[in-house]
């Protein structure tokens, strides 16, 4: 069998007859890596370790204690840390730093058993759309090599796509696991602000930063999230609601589901036909469910893009702050004073559009501009709140498009940072909002490449989500278009 | 301005008719809680450097701050000990700037909702006048840790790093520029000290940096509502230097306001070596912090149950505590104030006034030797190894006559090194006593004849006399003598002598 291109379901009953053991996938992923070196999708690879650990599951499988992810190989984002192995966040900032600590939700993973194959590219501090602001160089798309994978988690979201690992964690400030997912055709869940511990994921924007699970089916995803999940007292934001079963809801049924269709995210222009047609065809799937379709309005969408680039920058603008060469990370060796030695350090260590946001972000909180675009930006966050509140008045979920198109040529965006940028418009309003979303594949363009549908809705209300997710799955069969890609 | 020259501010400190001085003031108070405001590290003082810190506290990578709650407790007993409100939701701010002992490149503070909003305290003006002093804000935050350049073991050219007091919890009281003179606003801080040691919030140690305070300060022509332009003084350690710092930032001020001058927005640091105050560089003290609500951390949520509770677990604080002296123990008001300045004092008095009879003595011991003792050892009256419950029987054995002054110091002494109970002590000290009244007698006759001339003047009817003898004769028995016993004597003796004369 070709382990690479199964899920982690399709691994389970095979682990239990038998006929593979967690050392022979170890060596297979370890295997597709090297064959997919040339995709760039990791940064570090813990081949020993994982199959030291591998070798351990194994006995613990014989012995009946193995955790329930035994089998399952993770690729982990370079902006997670892990106290086993370096953490970059795709930066020359942080090179060679080894975080003394774990992340709390790699802690959780592995405790059940779940194996860290190695760390994903990704752009610097996940600040881009397509993966090519990485000091190791960008990643390329499985499906067509000339392309961007998406961004930031591009890294994550091809190493799934090609196989390299059962699955992937990401982090989406704006749109970071679901755009990446769908230019890559693999399922992506960003779940509800809070819902996942933030604890051990290097900041880029807090309020709106989420970890989440990026995988080859929605179940997979399903059952990441299931031990991610809930309350962490080290994370003064994560939530204490209770953590419902995600897997025993994936297939409740969706008669009488209010599916709404945003008029503001089915745009006349600037929007590939083939999305448009692909993501009405998952309506009208879900609508032959017995969903039933209602229009609805997000009227302030339109400023969500400029509202989330103060916020991010804004934020970001402090948590690289930390980033001073002062006590770890990059020191300029050129720097003979204080002052030199911030100047210097932060000039070497970060690339140009991290840089670009720091001094962004600096200048919306300058003292007599803070009204003007933070205090505004604000504003616009509880409109667009608002927004989604009323459009979950009369409908439960909300579907669209993931990215008005397909993934685009290396190079092609990478010198216009308002295009880049544009990228994230069916994305950045759900983290502003604070809400859960899922993106998944829903077919291809007439050059093959994936496109996705998302997916949105009202806070913890991910148990429908992979429910509604699950069904376009199993049952609309563009949905299943990643299982042939590879 | 009608000032009149330099000859009218040659009294520093105190300016002369024209101008007003207008201070306010920021406190920073360091938190006694057993962990940081943000993460589990111990606060303790003077541990190894960088002993004491984790990912959160050194802002790595990935770390994010938790509330420590007890911190809300501190912050709510000073806001009700002066009267401020308690808002019901307060927010958390970052404040930007680099500096290498801020690790996370933002001090976590609070900005536009602080903690508790509009109070007041108390200072004791000139002549003894009450004035009232606005509070206009408490908030939390984290403090910095401490850069290490003017030490021995520090190179010229290094700067070191301390970073156990990043995450310390502070509190940031201002005031609003109420205050009038140095004294008060040294007399703020030292009323200040005393309410937080009273709260058990803090050690409200100056010298160790628990207790800090910056200044704001300008002058204004008298009977004037304006505000003149102020500088801004930092680094005054004790209450001393407070006053000078001061004294030294109106003379320069009203020198160059006298001469015509004009007064320049400026952060002064004081310099206590050199007892003057000098400007910053002005790169340091640039700063657009850009605060911005903390996305790391929840709104604090207070709800007014809960502040009740608290209310009703207030201590007695020092104003009511020194009233109740006065009218329970029936002290003196110089007694009652001496006493009720620090709780620890008061504690340690209550205990031993529970347990004699006479309170004034009591009060006499506390204030003097108990005092002495705790400050040459420089440890709490309530760490002494003589306790109030030993000193209480001490001085029961002395107010009955079984010992006297000289024996009980010397017992309360040797209790101080061993800390064991008096009794046995006494014992040894009341067995010691010479009551042989013949080999007394004999004591008393020395003393007369070896102090011819005053001996003259008391039989010449100088009665106070018999107090020296007194003295004379325990001073060469070293006190084993029961001094009623001599003075009785001592009358006998003058009766007889002058019988002898006729």
């Amino acid at each position: 069998m070709h382990t690479g291109s199964v899920d982690f379901q399709s691994i389970k009953p095979l682990l239990a007859a038998g006929s593979i053991s967690c050392t022979s996938l170890a060596e297979t992923y370890l295997q597709h890596i090297d064959k997919g070196a040339h995709l760039n999708a990791f940064i570090s690879v813990f081949a020993e370790k994982a199959l030291e650990q591998a070798a351990a599951v194994d006995r613990k499988r014989t012995r009946g204690t193995a955790g329930r992810l035994a089998g399952l190989f993770l690729g982990v984002k370079d902006n997670i840390v892990w106290s086993s192995g370096p953490t970059t966040c795709a930066s020359r900032m942080l090179a060679g730093y080894h975080s003394p600590f774990s992340a709390t939700v790699l802690k959780r993973l592995a405790e059940e058993d779940a194996i860290f194959l190695g760390k994903t590219n990704m752009d610097e501090f996940a600040m881009g759309s397509s993966t090519e602001n990485s000091a190791y160089g960008g990643v390329r798309l499985p499906a067509d090599p000339g392309r961007v994978p998406g961004g930031s988690s591009g890294g994550s979201a091809a190493a799934v796509a090609a196989g390299l690992c059962t699955a992937a964690l990401g982090s989406d400030t704006g749109g970071s696991i679901r755009q990446p997912a769908s230019f890559c055709g693999v399922v992506g869940l960003k779940p509800t602000w809070g819902r996942v511990s933030r604890y051990g994921l290097v900041a880029f924007a807090s309020s709106l930063d989420q970890i989440g699970p990026m995988g080859r089916s929605v179940a997979d995803c399903a059952e990441l999230l299931q031990v991610m999940a809930g309350y962490d007292p080290a994370d003064a934001t994560s939530s204490m609601a209770p953590v419902p079963d995600y897997a025993a809801s994936l297939t409740r049924d969706l008669k009488g589901l209010r599916i709404g269709l945003p008029r503001e995210f089915f745009p006349q222009a600037g929007m590939e036909s083939a999305v448009r047609a692909a993501v009405e065809e998952c309506a009208a799937f879900l609508r032959r469910e017995g969903a039933e379709l209602v229009p609805v309005s997000l009227p302030h969408s339109g400023y969500a893009i400029a509202a989330y680039y103060v916020i991010a920058d804004a934020e970001a603008s402090a948590n690289l702050a930390r980033f001073d060469g002062a006590r770890y990370g990059r020191r300029s060796p050129a720097a003979a004073a204080l002052e030199e030695m911030y100047t210097l350090s932060r000039s070497e260590g970060f690339g140009v559009e991290v840089k670009r946001r720091i001094m962004l972000g600096t200048f919306v909180l300058s003292s007599g501009y803070y009204e003007a675009y933070y205090g505004k930006a604000q504003k616009v966050r509880t409109l667009l709140q608002r927004d989604f509140a009323e459009a979950f008045r009369t409908c439960d979920l909300l579907l669209t498009p993931v990215c008005p198109t397909t993934a685009f040529r290396i190079g092609e965006k990478a010198g216009d940072p308002l295009a880049m940028y544009l990228s994230d418009i069916f994305t950045v309003s759900v983290n502003m909002a604070g809400l859960p979303a899922l993106a998944l594949p829903c077919g291809r363009d007439s050059a093959g490449l994936p496109i996705g549908a998302q997916l949105i809705g009202p806070a913890f209300s991910e148990p429908l989500l992979l429910a509604a997710g699950h069904h376009l799955e199993k049952g609309h069969a563009p949905a299943r278009a990643f299982a042939e890609a590879s | 301005m009608n000032g009149t020259g330099a000859n009218s501010h040659s009294n520093p400190g105190l300016v002369s008719a024209p101008f007003e001085v207008v201070i306010g003031l920021e406190v920073h108070i360091q938190l006694q809680t057993r962990s940081k405001i943000f993460c589990g590290c111990s606060v303790q003082f003077g541990a190894e450097a960088n002993s004491q810190v984790c990912p959160v506290c050194l802002g790595l990578p990935g770390a994010l701050p938790v509330l420590n709650e007890k911190v809300l407790a501190s912050a709510a007993r000073l806001a009700l000990a002066t009267g401020c409100r308690i808002n019901p939701v307060s927010l958390f701010a970052r404040k930007n700037y680099f500096y290498p002992d801020l690790p996370k490149g933002y001090q976590i503070s609070q900005f536009d909702q602080p903690f508790a909003s509009d109070g007041g305290m108390t200072v004791t003006s000139e002549g003894d006048a009450q004035r009232a002093i606005r509070i206009r804000r408490i908030h939390l935050e984290d403090d910095a840790g401490r850069s290490i350049h003017a030490e021995a073991f520090v190179a010229e050219d290094e700067t070191l790093l301390d970073l156990n007091r990043c995450g310390v919890p502070l509190l940031e009281l201002v005031t609003e520029p109420d205050l009038r003179s140095p004294a008060e606003a040294a007399d703020f801080m030292q009323r200040l000290r005393q309410l937080v040691r009273y709260l058990g919030i803090s050690s409200g140690n100056m010298e160790e940096g628990s207790l800090r305070c910056d200044a704001n300060i300008s002058l204004r022509p008298a009977g004037s509502d304006g505000l003149g332009v102020k500088t801004e003084l930092k680094n005054m350690n004790s209450f001393r230097h407070v006053e000078r710092a001061l004294a030294f930032e109106i003379a320069r001020q009203g020198a160059l306001l006298a001469a015509g001058g004009r007064i320049e927005q400026q952060t002064l640091l004081w310099d206590p070596a050199r007892g003057m105050a000098e400007p910053m560089r002005s790169k340091e003290e640039a700063h657009d912090y850009r605060y911005f609500p903390e996305p790391d951390l929840m709104p604090v949520a207070i709800s007014g149950e809960w502040v009740e509770e608290l209310r009703r677990q207030m201590p007695e604080l020092p104003e009511a505590r020194k009233a109740r002296y006065e009218r329970e123990f029936g002290l003196p008001a110089y007694d009652a104030g001496l006493l009720t300045g620090d709780p620890g004092v008061a504690d340690y008095f209550e205990r031993l006034a529970a347990r004699i009879e006479d309170k004034k003595l009591a009060s006499n011991w506390v204030m003097g030797e108990v005092m002495r003792a705790s400050n040459a050892r420089g440890c709490s009256v309530l760490e002494l190894k003589m306790t109030p419950e030993h000193l209480a029987v001490l001085l029961d054995s002395l107010s009955r006559g079984r010992i006297h002054q000289q024996a009980a110091r010397r017992i309360f002494a040797e209790g101080l090194e061993n800390g064991l109970s008096p009794a046995e002590a006494i014992e040894r000290e009341a067995g010691a006593q010479i009551h042989d009244t013949d080999q007394l007698r004999m004591v008393v006759r020395e003393a007369l004849t070896s102090h011819p001339d005053e001996t003259e003047a008391w039989l010449g009817g100088k009665d106070k006399l018999a107090g020296f003898f007194t003295g004379v004769i325990l001073q060469s028995l070293q006190g084993r003598a029961d001094p009623r016993a001599i003075m009785a004597l001592l009358q006998e003796e003058r009766k007889a002598l002058l019988e002898k004369r006729g």
